[in-house]
């Protein structure tokens, strides 16, 4: 015990270590019926983490252009000892990442915690929320195989829908008026640098922010707990949530394990330019609920172009939603019930969509 | 108590209570058989494997010297066949060994000093150009750079 | 024919006013140069009709040639009198037996034929004259095809034209207008289910389901404007302007001189004519898909090398198929074995060439072929094996990770309740 002594107070005289984390041990978690939605975020963090270490090592042996990316992949999966299962903790990883971020949007929505004055902490979320989808449309391409290939053409063709602005955005991301190796090489930049610096500034601002604001109460629990102070519950953030944290963290590492050893992510078959599109081709799943709506709405509504449409009103929808806690109410007795109906509307659509995107042919 | 989980697993300090060693040492044991279990495929990951890259978009065909004029061999392209010619005039010349028909490999003859495929009797040109028999594509033409004593073949770029 | 021109003519003064303004209206949106004909015949029925819309598509028309190019006649006159006299040289409808004669007055003189297109042949009326159908054309019989009956007429298309009944993907059906009709081919010794059984087989499956143009058609085998059976010597070297390889080790072989004693037609003996069907092993075999035994003797020196090639073949297709099958358990539980799946396909290509190398009917050539095949499948299958095991290794790895994960777990939870209680 006493190098371990030696070495805090060692850091203690330097950095002034109680102090920096004296906030960590006075925070404290609410305990309540809904706590355990706390975790959502901490594990999303975790999950993001893991994509760094993994992104990494991915990057020892991965090449990107036309003529290599594929076979360096290929490389990874069939030559490097476990790259396999880097490249496929990789993959699945970033699928629940994304699946854990939307569920911990939803979560916070419901329980109401992005009332005053957690603004800034939904905005920066509901970003970051965008740069993980972004992060998860750029990494899609990297392995260069078909089915990518045509899902980035589909993609970045609806980008260029968007009136005025769509066309210079479809040729700035694709790198010219087709997707090809240029495109590939652009979208590895951003997968590896400008997104990860992005993510992580943001992902500090929105982690300084949760521990200068604490954590939210839900609005019923805190007129509750304001009129009776005694039924108060919380917890100690540090050491007893964030054991369970962990906990939750040692699960996660095990569900992806078992994953990436059952189910390898496979590799497809090389992109060729010049081949037909296979039939069917679909986004990945967290784009299915946009695809969908965009299937469905006729080619023509009124005198605008469906497709156009349909981009406008997600780009509509998009800015109402990150700025959602400002037609909220700062008062817990009388938040929007209307908010809550949209939330619920928001959940069963996407669900509702996104499995119909799955099963529609 | 000690707030300090690492703490835990140092087996240093002698335990009050025997079940306060047993969590300790639970503890302790866990963390560190996933750590092996974290790292282990990490560091084999790290070490290069002994096999050649495959990814390479430059393959080396043959190396001078190997074929005489008028003559041609199939060589491995990534995961597909290559033929590599030399003409009677000394030109080396690639292209995919592929035939477009039905994907049977084709072959140099030096008598016809055409690409040949044995299966229904295509016939190409020396750039790869289909001009007899059933094929109905040319065959992918590639970049031949003969450096020392190598003899490299890349895919064009994309135009 | 006088009362139908007394009609034409009433008939033709009855419209004269009401048609003027449309000839008028035709001329000068398309100025062209007079054609009266049209007058008349764009209205008639279905025997004489012929409409300007049909007409200009018709490569001739495209070419300026026009009806009196081929029927005489004066077409600037508007009485039908004087433009279907005998002394404009009119030629009324063309008489069957004078119709090749009449396409080969262009056709068959090359300096006229290069101003439209240099390479096109001029050979096809002296082809024509050696077919069956020219032979019996001079001998008198009127039945037989003509130019117009294959290319049509007055709607007459480029044979590139996938519309043109002599595009190779039409030419079967075309030819089968005639040698399907059992009634119409009555008189004539030869069968009438060659269209049937041609539709039956790879050939047809490649052209017209597969769209591949290369294809043989009839006129592949038996010639076009020359039409006419291959003759029983000399299929072979009809079927080696494709299968090459096939033809070179079937010239060399004991069968070539065997099947000449025997005046056996080569390669139809095995594979049949018209209605060839992919070969299957089975031929080798003693089943009813047999061919060899249809003349050997059971038991004899040729008995054994047939069972022996059919057993090699039988060893080399059965060992591709399990390391096939080993490799898709191994692709379908996640493995990459990408690497033996491209020698599974020179594995198969070894395979045929096993079977290319049964027509030199020799087994030392063939067990090459098999024994370099067995060799890869062998490599491929032992690919699989190896993915297999990799994949029970991931597993135990994993197993031993999650009960790592499940002891710190099970420590976390203790610990946790210990510092709560």
């Amino acid at each position: 015990m006493s190098p371990l002594r030696n070495l805090r107070s060692w850091l203690d005289e330097r950095l002034s270590w109680d102090e920096l984390v004296a906030p960590l041990r006075k925070k404290t978690v609410p305990l309540h019926r809904l706590s355990y939605w706390y975790f959502l975020g901490g594990i999303t963090l975790f999950l993001f983490v893991i994509q760094v270490v993994t992104g990494i090592l991915l990057l020892l042996y991965y090449r990107s252009g036309a003529n290599e990316a594929f076979e360096s992949v290929q490389y990874i999966m069939t030559q490097v000892k476990f790259g396999w299962l880097i490249r496929s903790i990789h993959s699945w990883s970033a699928n629940l990442m994304i699946f854990t971020a939307f569920a911990h949007m939803f979560s916070v929505l419901f329980l109401k915690a992005y009332r005053k004055p957690r603004e800034l902490t939904w905005v920066s979320g509901v970003i970051l929320l965008f740069l993980v989808m972004g992060f998860g449309f750029s990494g899609y391409l990297l392995p260069w195989n078909t089915l990518a290939f045509f899902a980035t053409k589909v993609g970045t063709e609806i980008t260029g829908q968007v009136p005025i602005l769509g066309k210079p955005m479809m040729i700035f991301l694709r790198g010219g008026e087709e997707v090809t190796g240029a495109t590939l090489t652009r979208f590895f930049g951003f997968h590896v640098a400008v997104l990860p610096g992005l993510a992580t500034v943001l992902i500090l601002l929105h982690l300084l922010l949760v521990q200068r604001l604490g954590m939210s109460i839900p609005p019923k629990l805190e007129v509750e707990w304001t009129a009776n102070p005694s039924a108060r519950r919380e917890m100690k953030f540090f050491p007893n949530f964030l054991l369970r944290e962990l906990m939750a963290w040692y699960v996660g590492l095990g569900v992806l394990g078992a994953l990436a050893a059952v189910f390898p992510w496979n590799l497809g078959v090389k992109a060729d330019p010049f081949v037909a599109a296979p039939a069917g081709i679909k986004p990945e799943w967290y784009f299915l609920f946009m695809f969908q709506t965009l299937k469905l709405i006729p080619p023509k509504v009124w005198l605008i172009d469906g497709e156009v449409l349909g981009v406008l009103a997600f780009g509509l929808v998009g800015l109402l939603w990150l700025l959602l806690p400002f037609f909220e109410s700062d008062q817990p007795s009388r938040t929007k019930r209307w908010i809550t109906g949209f939330a619920v509307f928001a959940l069963a659509y996407v669900a509702g969509m996104s499995v119909y995107g799955h099963l529609a042919k | 108590m000690p707030t300090n989980s690492r703490g835990m697993a140092s087996a240093g300090n002698p335990p009050p209570i025997a079940r306060r060693r047993f969590v300790e040492v639970l503890l302790g044991s866990g963390f560190v058989a996933t750590a092996v279990a974290f790292l282990y495929p990490v560091l084999r990951y790290l070490v290069p494997p002994k096999a050649p890259d495959l990814g390479s978009d430059a393959v080396v065909a043959g190396r001078v010297g190997e074929l005489k004029p008028n003559s041609g061999k199939v060589f491995r392209f990534g995961n597909h066949p290559g033929l590599l010619i030399r003409t009677s005039s000394g030109e080396y010349r690639a292209m995919s060994a592929t035939c477009t028909h039905l994907s049977c490999t084709v072959q140099y003859r030096d008598d016809l000093r055409q690409v040949w495929c044995a299966c229904h009797n295509g016939k190409y040109d020396l750039n790869g150009r289909n001009i007899a028999g059933p094929p109905p594509r040319p065959l992918e033409n590639f970049e031949v750079q003969v450096r020392g004593d190598e003899i490299f073949v890349r895919r064009r770029l994309e135009a | 024919m006088a009362i139908l021109r007394n009609n034409l003519r009433l008939y033709g003064a009855a419209r004269y006013f009401g048609l003027a303004y449309v000839v008028l209206a035709a001329c000068l949106g398309f100025g062209q140069t007079k054609n009266s004909c049209l007058d008349c015949h764009s209205v008639l029925p279905d025997a004489l009709g012929v409409s300007q819309e049909t007409f200009s598509q018709d490569i001739h028309a495209q070419k300026g040639l026009t009806c009196t190019s081929c029927h005489g006649g004066d077409a600037t006159s508007d009485d039908p009198d004087k433009a279907m006299s005998r002394k404009a040289g009119w030629k009324g409808k063309i008489d069957r037996k004078q119709i090749p004669q009449l396409c080969g007055t262009c056709h068959s003189d090359p300096a006229y034929i290069r101003q439209f297109n240099p390479s096109l042949r001029t050979d096809q009326l002296g082809q024509y004259r050696t077919s069956v159908h020219g032979k019996r054309l001079a001998a008198g019989d009127t039945k037989v095809a003509v130019c117009t009956d294959c290319h049509s007429v007055h709607d007459l298309r480029a044979p590139s034209d996938p519309r043109s009944t002599v595009n190779p993907v039409n030419v079967a059906s075309t030819c089968s207008r005639c040698h399907s009709d059992a009634g119409y081919m009555k008189g004539y010794s030869i069968p009438t289910d060659q269209f049937a059984k041609y539709s039956t087989s790879v050939h047809y499956q490649a052209l017209a389901v597969r769209g591949d143009l290369s294809a043989p058609t009839c006129t592949t085998c038996h010639g076009n404007h020359g039409a006419a059976p291959p003759g029983v010597d000399r299929v072979q070297n009809v079927c080696s302007n494709c299968h090459t390889f096939q033809a070179q080790m079937y010239e060399k072989s004991s069968h070539k001189a065997a099947f000449q004693r025997a005046s056996l037609p080569g390669c139809v003996v095995c594979h049949s004519n018209h209605g060839i069907i992919h070969p299957t092993d089975a031929k080798l075999g003693t089943g009813p898909d047999a061919v060899c035994m249809q003349c050997h003797t059971p038991g004899d020196a040729c008995d054994q090398a047939r069972a022996g090639l059919l057993s090699s073949l039988k060893r080399l297709d059965e060992a591709v198929k399990s390391a096939d099958q080993v490799l898709g358990v191994a692709e379908s539980s996640g493995m990459e074995v990408s690497e033996a799946r491209l020698g599974q396909d020179q594995a198969r290509d070894s395979l045929t060439k096993a079977r290319v190398t049964i027509h030199s009917f020799r087994t030392d050539l063939v067990d090459q072929d098999i024994q370099a095949g067995l060799k890869i499948a062998a490599k491929d299958l032992q690919a699989g094996k190896e993915a297999m095991v990799e994949r029970n290794y991931r597993r135990v790895g994993l197993g031993i990770s999650l009960i790592a994960i499940g002891i710190a777990l099970a420590g976390l939870w203790l610990y946790i309740r210990k510092i709560e209680s």
